[in-house]
Order: structure tokens, then C-alpha cells, then sequence
């Protein structure tokens, strides 16, 4: 009794890495040395888009508020809270305000879902636009980062688009009135504003077209696109030499070192 | 073998900190690698635990937000009763306040199109990547620049004034950007010996952070203005005022 209350729960776990099938999925291996930790990362699909190492100051919260990693998080709620929402909604007029209703009334959890969807949208853009400033005052902009704050730029785009287009899915009169103001913009385009337009809303008006080519491109392109340059855009934070902070910059961590660091060096 | 070898060699030998690492090191390179032995840390399990944390905090907040608040619902989407003001998400209601003031092919497409190509070539530009102060280099010609610049810029937000379909609050927009201006002026006049903190930092600032605080400063504002400040026929309303 006594000898078997010595195994813990973490011995068990050592003893599930070592089995064949984990060894099988993960193929970095057992134990905790440097390099095991490293091939933790760099033998992963996901994880090897990011460094192995990372400087100890950039962690800090300082350094970034973390604003990136909060964005993707939002970005994780959405995914995760749309896709049930999916599942009980129809692209059609007006069939796509009364099940907006039945989130309220009919499906359990459905208003927690749809309120835990909308508040995430208005953090992710909000978090987009504090991650971009935040970047920028960091100087952390600067060769050799300079396209991967392009791609940046793309993601705010993708993220105000990815908004805009689930604003008008509920079908209520907040949701159309806010899209007919926004997508009138389209129409001052000289020479193809009109053709934009009727383009954008597949009609010269917000109708049912337009909510189906809304849902298209909210629960398909954009997210795809968001992914994808997402993707790119945590690769070149290691190809480009990892999170940085200029030291002349204003609101830098005190650093312990003192002779200045060239960009590109580490941590690739 | 006794002329000068055009690099050097060295070796890291702290195999705690990095694997073995030769690095052959010519002259014409050398500032590259002359670099401080910064502490790093492992991406797993530290970089990554801390990014879980911090998803997990703010999927907290947001849930807590969640179950406290819900999503606004209005009545059925109807085309033939335009609610008066009709406003634009959050975010673009700075771009509608705009609209106000401005034809919609100067507010809608020119200044968002102006603003997103400035937003690509910032890095690009070289006055952005020295991050000298403004005016600590050719001081008289980079004035006479900024005063074009303003008094253009200036008029251009003036314009609306001339407008007789624009009522009042034309200067939403004006006094951001004299604000901005002010302060630059007081930069011009402060040099990095200043006795002051404050005239020590602006004198510090280089153009990338005048053009991008302005920027920042504007954005807030009219989204600001846009959200809680505009009521029926996108007239002036107090916050606490209901319509």
C-alpha cells in the first residue's frame, strides 16, 4: 500500500510519454534537457513557427502587454464560440433574425455563446489596433521587421473586414442600418464605386444576397485568410530574429546589458 | 601567413546557454555581432506557459463579460425605416464623423486609402529607422516644412467652415491636430539638455512618432465623438442626454 502511494501523478505521465504510441505522435522524445525542450518546439507543426528561445526580457509584461498573444486568443474564443453558433443559424431573410431570437430563447447557452462571440469581436479589434500601436511606439517596426508589420497591416484589415461582415448576420435593424452607412462608402470609389458596391451586396441594396455573401466570407474566407497570415506572421517574428525591443526606445524594460544589440541576431 | 587575416574566430563556451557555435567574423561585419550574451529562456515550457496564462485571463474577463452583459438585438432588419442617426460599428464611426465634414470620396475613400499606404510604408522610410529627434538635424528647413505641413493641414480641416451644410463642431478634427501642432512647436524649441523631463523627451521625438501620435490622437477622438457624441441627423449630443 505504502510503496505503491509513492507513484504520483507525474510519474504516470513520464510513463505515458515513454509508451510506443506517444513516442509514435510526439517525435521529440522524452525528458526535460535544453535540447528535448527545444525539439519540443522545433519538431512540431504548430510550434515550429516560433523561436526555440527567446530573450528573458521580452517576456516580461512590459515589453509587449502581451497584446499579440491576447489578439490570437481572441481570435482561438471566436473560432471556438462561432462554430456552435453555426450550427444553428441559416443565411436566409428572414430566417436569420428568428434564429438570432432562438439563441435568446430556444438554444441553451446560445445567448452566453452569442454574447461571449460579440464581446470577443469588439476585444480582437480593439486588441488589433493596441497591438499595432503598441508596435510601433516599440520601434519594433523596424528593418529587418519591416514586412512582417506589413502583414501586420493585412491582419487589421482581415479583422475589421471579419467584423464588419458578422455585424450584419443577426438581421436586426442595428445590423442593417450599419452595414447600408458602411457599404454607401464603397459607392464614393470614383468611376467603380457603383460596380463595387453591387458587387459587395451582390444588389444595390442590403438584401438577402448580401447576408449570404456576408457568411460566406465570415465563416470562410476571411477566417481562412486570417489563419493563414496569422501563420506568417508568427514565422517571421523568428525569422526575423525574434520579439525585440530597441533600447532607445521610450517605454523599454531596463536592460541588463549594455552594449547595443544588432537586429537579427539571435533566437532565429 | 603573416598578413592580416580579414576575420576572426571565436568560439561560445557556454554550453549552458548555446550549443557550440564557430562564428568567423570579417572586419567589414563586425558590429553585427558584437552582441550583449543576453539571457534567454526556452520558448517551451516558459514563452508558452505565460501566453496560456494570458489567454486564459482574458477568456476569463471576456466570459465574466459574457454572462454579465448581452448582445444588443434590435427589432427585425427593416428596409423601409431608417433609424435616425444610423451609425457604422465602433470602428468606423471615426471614418463617419469624418463624412460629417467631408465629401464621401475625400473622407470615405481618399484619407482611409492615404491612411492604410502610410500604415505599409512606415518602415520603409528612412527618416522613421535613424529615430533622431525632429528637429535636432537641419533645424530651419525641417521648421519651414512643418509650418507648410500645418497651415495646409489646417486649412484642409478648416474647410468644412466654408461649408454651409455643416453646422456647428466643425473643429472635432481642427483641434487634435492643433494640439499636435503645438507641441510640436514647443519640440522645436526644446533641446536634449532641457532642465525639464518633459522638454527632454518631445525634443527626442522623431517625425515616425509625430506622424503616429497625431494619427492615434485623432482616431480616438473621432471615434469618441462619433460614438457617444452624435444623436439625431448626426447632431451634437451630450453622452448623458437621451434622444
Amino acid at each position: 500500500m505504502a510503496k505503491e502511494s509513492t507513484k504520483n501523478a507525474g510519474d504516470y505521465f513520464d510513463e505515458l510519454r515513454r509508451t510506443r504510441v506517444w513516442r509514435s505522435v510526439f517525435r521529440s522524445g522524452t525528458g526535460s534537457s535544453t535540447l528535448h525542450r527545444a525539439l519540443a518546439i522545433q519538431q512540431n507543426v504548430f510550434l515550429h513557427l516560433f523561436p526555440t528561445k527567446a530573450r528573458r526580457r521580452m517576456a516580461s509584461f512590459s515589453a509587449t502587454w502581451y497584446l499579440g498573444t491576447l489578439t490570437f486568443g481572441t481570435f482561438l474564443i471566436l473560432v471556438a464560440t462561432g462554430i456552435p453558433l453555426m450550427f444553428y443559424y441559416h443565411p436566409s431573410v428572414p430566417q436569420a433574425y428568428a434564429d438570432t431570437k432562438d439563441f435568446q430563447f430556444v438554444v441553451s447557452s446560445g445567448m452566453f455563446l452569442r454574447n461571449l462571440h460579440r464581446w470577443s469581436a469588439h476585444a480582437m479589434v480593439f486588441l488589433v489596433f493596441a497591438h499595432m500601436f503598441k508596435v510601433f511606439y516599440r520601434g519594433a517596426y523596424r528593418p529587418p521587421r519591416e514586412f512582417n508589420w506589413v502583414i501586420g497591416v493585412v491582419l487589421l484589415l482581415i479583422t475589421l473586414l471579419l467584423s464588419y461582415t458578422g455585424y450584419l448576420l443577426p438581421w436586426d435593424q442595428l445590423a442593417y442600418w450599419a452595414i447600408t452607412v458602411g457599404s454607401n462608402i464603397a459607392s464614393a470609389v470614383p468611376v467603380l464605386g457603383n460596380k463595387i458596391h453591387f458587387m459587395m451586396l451582390g444588389g444595390n441594396a442590403v438584401n438577402a444576397n448580401a447576408l449570404l455573401r456576408f457568411y460566406v466570407l465570415h465563416c470562410m474566407i476571411l477566417p481562412l485568410a486570417a489563419l493563414l497570415f496569422v501563420a506568417i506572421h508568427f514565422w517571421r517574428i523568428r525569422k526575423d530574429g525574434g520579439l525585440y525591443t530597441h533600447q532607445s526606445e521610450p517605454a523599454t524594460i531596463a536592460s541588463k546589458s549594455t552594449s547595443t544589440q544588432p537586429a537579427g541576431e539571435a533566437a532565429r | 601567413m603573416s598578413d592580416q587575416k580579414d576575420f576572426t574566430a571565436g568560439m561560445d563556451s557556454n554550453a549552458r546557454k548555446s550549443p557550440r557555435r564557430v562564428v568567423f567574423v570579417t572586419r567589414r561585419t563586425s558590429a553585427q555581432v558584437k552582441v550583449t550574451d543576453e539571457d534567454q529562456i526556452q520558448t517551451y515550457p516558459e514563452i508558452l506557459f505565460r501566453a496560456v496564462v494570458a489567454i486564459e485571463v482574458l477568456t476569463i474577463a471576456l466570459v465574466l463579460i459574457a454572462l454579465r452583459f448581452n448582445a444588443p438585438l434590435e427589432g427585425l432588419a427593416d428596409p423601409t425605416h431608417t433609424p435616425n442617426p444610423a451609425k457604422a460599428p465602433w470602428y468606423f464611426l471615426g471614418l463617419q464623423e469624418m463624412l460629417h465634414y467631408f465629401p464621401p470620396v475625400v473622407a470615405g475613400v481618399l484619407v482611409p486609402g492615404l491612411v492604410v499606404m502610410a500604415l505599409i510604408v512606415i518602415p520603409y522610410f528612412k527618416v522613421n529607422i535613424e529615430a533622431d529627434g525632429l528637429f535636432l538635424k537641419d533645424r530651419e528647413k525641417r521648421l519651414r516644412i512643418f509650418y507648410i505641413v500645418a497651415v495646409g493641414l489646417s486649412l484642409f480641416l478648416l474647410f468644412p467652415k466654408f461649408d454651409p451644410r455643416v453646422e456647428e463642431h466643425f473643429y472635432v478634427a481642427f483641434v487634435p491636430t492643433l494640439i499636435i501642432a503645438g507641441l510640436m512647436i514647443l519640440a522645436s524649441r526644446s533641446s536634449p539638455q532641457s532642465s525639464s523631463a518633459f522638454r527632454r523627451y518631445l525634443a527626442a521625438r522623431p517625425l515616425s512618432y509625430w506622424v503616429m501620435t497625431w494619427f492615434l490622437f485623432e482616431l480616438v477622438v473621432l471615434t469618441v465623438v462619433g460614438t457617444f457624441f452624435r444623436g439625431p441627423g448626426w447632431g451634437w449630443v451630450w453622452p448623458w442626454q437621451p434622444y
